[in-house]
């Protein structure tokens, strides 16, 4: 059976927020969850950014338990995307990246993106000052 | 071996002329020495492309009926206030102004997200801004209010015109604080977490004529897209700057006001910008033709990163109260590898000025020349050197004795 690992984003109503939800996934899907970033914003919502390697079908089985928990889901898949007409590969956001998802690549000095290292801490957004670093919806 | 300008332009027409840029001049000096570079290059294109603070465009809308005088007035182009202290229909918009609602720093770090910078992007662009006007009205000039959409084709004249711009060689900035700091420069992490440069280094224009042998005013330039040229020493332009043995700053030195028609340029090179924490401004793109006249102009052009010195400096406590202090002096060489050494700890960088834009600016200038579209000129007059007794500047207290 085919084993996979993805990053999911999990958006918390005020009532979800106190469930062991990662317990859940541990336990019942036998999933290995890391945990990207976690955050509660002032009206006790939450945020949570999870990595989620395991078998595939159990993944796709605690999707639809977090749907059942009224957990709103989301795939980071393309979350934040780098608007290249807007980039002008100056740099000022590299050194904000914690997993060097941006980089540059010399000696061209281009800055690059890959999606695939991004964790969407979104540190990247403001700190550019072309504002190119874009929140996918 | 000397050239004129007349002789390279003869060149050129001919289609003989050899243009390489100031990157490609390296290697090229490097193989064949200095006499033997100097008869085959006629000229070196440099180029940089980086947030410059300076700059501003000159509006004139065309009348109204009846006519109304913005001159002491208040003025709005997509709620930016514009400068309107001229004529009726003449206003001034900088790429620093920023909407009277926007909250600055008041939800510390500020946004910024528009300002008088996406302005003057959003019009080179094409796009319609919203124009609104209140003017006290005179029996010649009636109107009082006037609300309605202007583009660049509508408007008589949009003439880019930028006081200070090119710093010849820049701060690298540094924060040595215990607190996260948000400056022109960028965000800077405490404890000398991070670096950030701004300059082009070896294809910096000012750093290859850095004793302004061949730039001057009046010299014909590429900005923002377009063609623009050099009109004015930039404010704050200090020749006196210490200097290594190759004649290069080692710090901020010269400067360059420019200017050109807003009309001819274009949005992909001349970008609002807008800085966390510190407010707005435009990422301006200049790139400036040295003609190779003798062997000393070429021997500049030559320049490497490696010997190309910035001085670093701490913007949390040093550079707002002015003390002249240093934390250390680094090459572009080292600042572009991506990490630098200050005391012992190794710091990473980051440039807010685009190197790959700014090779894109240089060879861009270097097919214009070839095309035959873009001819050299002479400077009217040179801009002030070393030696040139111009005036030093001074803090405001000095001033005032």
């Amino acid at each position: 059976m085919d084993n996979i690992k993805k990053t999911i984003v999990l958006n918390f109503s005020k009532s979800m927020v106190y469930k062991p939800i990662v317990y859940h996934l541990v336990k019942d899907y036998d999933l290995e969850p890391n945990i990207l970033k976690a955050s509660i914003n002032p009206n006790e919502e939450g945020l949570l950014v999870l990595e989620l390697k395991g078998k595939r079908a159990n993944y796709e089985k605690s999707l639809k338990f977090l749907k059942e928990q009224n957990i709103k889901i989301e795939s980071v898949e393309q979350e934040i995307y780098k608007n290249e007409d807007k980039c002008t590969h100056c740099g000022a956001c590299i050194n904000f990246c914690p997993t060097d998802a941006l980089y540059v690549e010399r000696p061209s000095m281009k800055i690059k993106f890959n999606s695939e290292k991004c964790i969407i801490c979104e540190e990247c957004i403001l700190k550019c000052p072309m504002r190119a670093m874009e929140l996918k919806v | 071996m000397t050239k004129t300008i007349a002789e390279i332009n003869e060149k050129i027409k001919k289609g003989v002329a050899v243009i390489v840029t100031a990157e490609e001049v390296i290697d090229i000096v490097a193989k064949n020495g200095l006499k033997k570079a100097a008869k085959m290059v006629d000229v070196v294109t440099t180029g940089t492309f980086a947030p410059m603070c300076s700059s501003g465009v000159f509006l004139n809308f065309g009348h109204s009926k009846p006519k109304i005088k913005l001159g002491g007035g208040q003025s709005f182009l997509n709620d930016i206030p514009l400068c309107t202290s001229i004529a009726a229909v003449d206003a001034f918009l900088g790429v620093g102004a920023l909407p009277n609602d926007d909250p600055r720093n008041k939800e510390y770090p500020g946004h910024f997200n528009y300002g008088g910078g996406h302005v003057i992007e959003d019009l080179v662009s094409g796009k319609d801004l919203q124009f609104k006007a209140t003017a006290y009205g005179t029996d010649c000039y009636p109107r009082k209010k006037i609300d309605t959409t202007i583009n660049i084709k509508t408007i008589n004249q949009a003439t880019l015109f930028n006081i200070r711009n090119c710093y010849q060689n820049y701060n690298v900035a540094a924060n040595v604080s215990k607190k996260k700091i948000h400056t022109y420069l960028g965000v800077l992490k405490p404890n000398l977490g991070n670096v950030n440069y701004c300059s082009a280094g070896q294809l910096s224009p000012l750093l290859n004529d850095p004793h302004y042998k061949t730039i001057g005013i009046g010299t014909k330039i590429f900005l923002g897209g377009g063609v623009g040229y050099v009109a004015w020493p930039g404010t704050q332009h200090n020749p006196y700057e210490a200097r290594s043995k190759n004649g290069i700053p080692t710090g901020g030195a010269g400067t360059l006001a420019v200017i050109g028609d807003l009309k001819q340029m274009s949005s992909k090179w001349l970008r609002g910008v807008s800085m966390l924490g510190y407010g707005v401004t435009m990422s301006v793109s200049i790139g400036i033709p040295i003609p190779i006249l003798n062997e000393e102009i070429l021997k500049y052009t030559a320049v490497k990163d490696e010997d190309i010195y910035a001085p670093v400096v701490d913007y949390s406590d040093d550079y707002p109260n002015r003390r002249p202090h240093i934390l250390a002096q680094v090459s572009y060489a080292e600042l572009k590898s991506g990490k630098i050494k200050i005391k012992g700890k190794e710091v990473p960088t980051a440039s807010l000025s685009s190197y790959s834009k700014a090779l894109e600016i240089a060879n861009t200038l270097k097919k214009w020349i070839e095309d035959k579209k873009f001819f050299l000129t002479e400077p009217v007059a040179l801009i002030p050197d070393v030696d040139s007794g111009y005036p030093k500047g001074q803090t405001l207290e000095e001033k005032n004795g």
